[in-house]
């Protein structure tokens, strides 16, 4: 049990110092610009709520928004079973196992700007591996630079590509962490595999699931660096995600109030779903 | 060989084939490159590799981000060890907000911050150092250097603390003596995973940084549009950014995989 002690406030001082110079400060600057509007010259004027308006009903922003559920919700329903399935198969001891971690965690420590241009070396039309195979060797047509869903498919396959892994491990150290004894009561009372997995396994993964679907979820949501690498959203706008549309009001048109306000509008949407998930995961532990 | 154990087979190979196209550009000449498809390199070459070496523009790139990255995982750990300690053990007037709200940080897009971050960094003079990129990549960072470590200090027993108390040990020479030898497994995964998602970021550090502390991976994405089209260079000089990961995860591999499933949640 924990005990009653006010110095916890004393140690999680330096936390709470660097965090809040680095989150509250941009925070307060990004708030400050949604509610004015400037010409230029560092001049700036009162412009209320007028933005956050503006936004809500812009159907660019309503499309950008839109791609972005999709490819969130595309790549978790892909993602959490495959790694799920994945860790489910991993041996579970041996001499194998490191090198599979290693193997697998590869991918993870790629810088994301690397892993955007490594796929686009790899998709190449005509001299990229994939891109030839699927040309030459099967046939298909395959330009990601004149094909949306040609890009839409690659983005996904780039996604699953770089973050099953994390799935992967965070379920292996979930399936690690049951004594033998439950598999063993489990085989006497004759148990299928999937009986098993349903009440066995799936509890025990539950928490590191929960971690992984969140992390998940809001890394895929704030994605910029690797889609902007390999489509630079396009063709046309079919791969502008949120954050590369933010990108393009505030530093490409430099539209600071819009921008700001198109900020906290992304910033509240996945406060409010990671604390739905949180909340409601977490909900049966108390 | 049971038909289950073809699945991470399968996707391992899936994993590596784009890898191993990297590789096989980075040892490729231009002109083969550009002239055709090939399986493998047919003229195999070094002068990539050795065009980096050589350049420093290109090889401070890799100083650069390994000082900056190196900088955050001390200071995170730092930070983030006797705040995971006070969440462990110690209930206090709103700690379980307090914890929430770090976790929030990590949901910001960088690309939201981006701006902000500039004209902080600037006001306080530190614009274009690697103390900077540093300290900004702690937004991230330390939230989740505490989250894993307080989920390794929860799981260490707390008649340990009660007993170096009655021995007469202070507590910093509790803390450091015999407290964080108790957790070095935890604070393992933390520094790997402080290592990690500083390496791989790179909105913020390009966005803070201009000439001195400018990271590998900014630099590649100035060659890729400005010297024409050199995949071949750029192929190497992504080849080179996998190398300190994967030395990196070689030392902690045993480790990796229970790291987050102690956390709290």
């Amino acid at each position: 049990m924990r005990t009653e002690n006010q110095r916890g406030w004393l140690f999680v001082l330096p936390v709470l110092v660097l965090v809040a110079f680095n989150a509250l400060v941009p925070l307060m600057t990004v708030v400050n610009y949604s509610v004015q509007e400037t010409f230029g010259n560092n001049q700036f004027f009162w412009a209320g709520l007028r933005w956050f308006e503006e936004i809500l009903r812009s159907e660019r922003f309503h499309a950008s928004l839109g791609r972005q559920l999709l490819f969130t919700v595309t790549i978790l329903i892909i993602e959490v079973p495959l790694g799920v399935a994945i860790a489910l198969a991993m041996p579970r001891q041996g001499l194998w196992v490191p090198v599979c971690l290693v193997l697998m965690a590869l991918p993870l420590l790629i810088p994301w700007n690397v892993v955007g241009a490594m796929w686009n070396i790899f998709t190449l039309p005509d001299i990229g591996l994939l891109g030839y195979a699927l040309n030459n060797t099967l046939g298909i047509d395959y330009n990601m630079t004149q094909s949306p869903v040609a890009a839409w498919i690659t983005v996904i396959v780039m996604d699953v590509w770089h973050w099953t892994s994390l799935v992967v491990l965070l379920a292996y150290a979930g399936l690690i962490s049951i004594p033998e004894a439950y598999y063993q009561a489990a085989k006497i009372d004759g148990a299928s595999n999937w009986s098993v997995f349903r009440y066995i396994q799936l509890p025990k993964m539950k928490r590191v699931l929960t971690i992984a679907i969140l992390l998940r979820f809001m890394d895929s949501f704030n994605i910029y660096t690797e889609p902007f690498v390999l489509t630079g959203g396009g063709p046309g706008n079919s791969t502008t995600l949120l954050s590369i549309d933010l990108v393009k009001v505030a530093l490409g048109q430099f539209d600071l109030g819009p921008a700001a306000a198109m900020s906290l509008i992304y910033f509240a949407i996945t406060l409010a779903v990671s604390w739905l998930f949180y909340t409601l995961m977490t909900r049966d532990d108390q | 060989m049971r038909p289950r154990s073809l699945v991470p087979i399968l996707y391992i190979l899936f994993l590596l084939l784009p890898i191993y196209w990297l590789v096989a550009m980075s040892f490729k000449t231009t002109n083969e490159i550009l002239g055709g498809f090939s399986l493998f390199p047919q003229e195999f070459t070094l002068d990539n590799y050795t065009a980096i070496f050589t350049d420093p523009s290109w090889y401070w790139g890799y100083i650069n981000s390994i000082i900056y990255v190196s900088l955050n995982t001390v200071i995170s750990l730092a930070a983030a060890l006797p705040a995971a300690y006070a969440f462990s053990r110690y209930r206090f007037i709103g700690d379980k907000h307090l914890f929430f709200w770090l976790l929030t940080n990590r949901m910001a897009p960088a690309a939201v911050f981006a701006l902000p971050f500039f004209q902080l960094y600037s006001s306080v003079g530190l614009f274009d150092t690697h103390l900077a990129v540093a300290l900004a990549h702690c937004l991230f960072n330390i939230p989740l250097a505490v989250w894993i470590l307080e989920g390794f200090m929860s799981g260490v027993p707390k008649e340990l603390d009660e007993t170096a108390y009655v021995d007469g040990y202070s507590f910093p020479r509790f803390f450091i003596t015999i407290f964080i030898p108790a957790i070095k497994a935890g604070v393992g995964v933390a520094a790997f995973f402080c290592f990690m998602f500083s390496w791989v970021e790179l909105l913020l550090a390009k966005t803070l940084t201009a000439v001195e502390a400018k990271p590998i991976a900014a630099t590649m994405t100035r060659t890729a549009s400005s010297a024409g089209y050199e995949l071949g260079l750029l192929a190497a000089a992504g080849v080179l950014t996998i190398i300190p990961g994967a030395i990196v995860i070689y030392f902690v591999r045993n480790y990796i995989a229970k790291g987050f499933a102690l956390g709290r949640v």
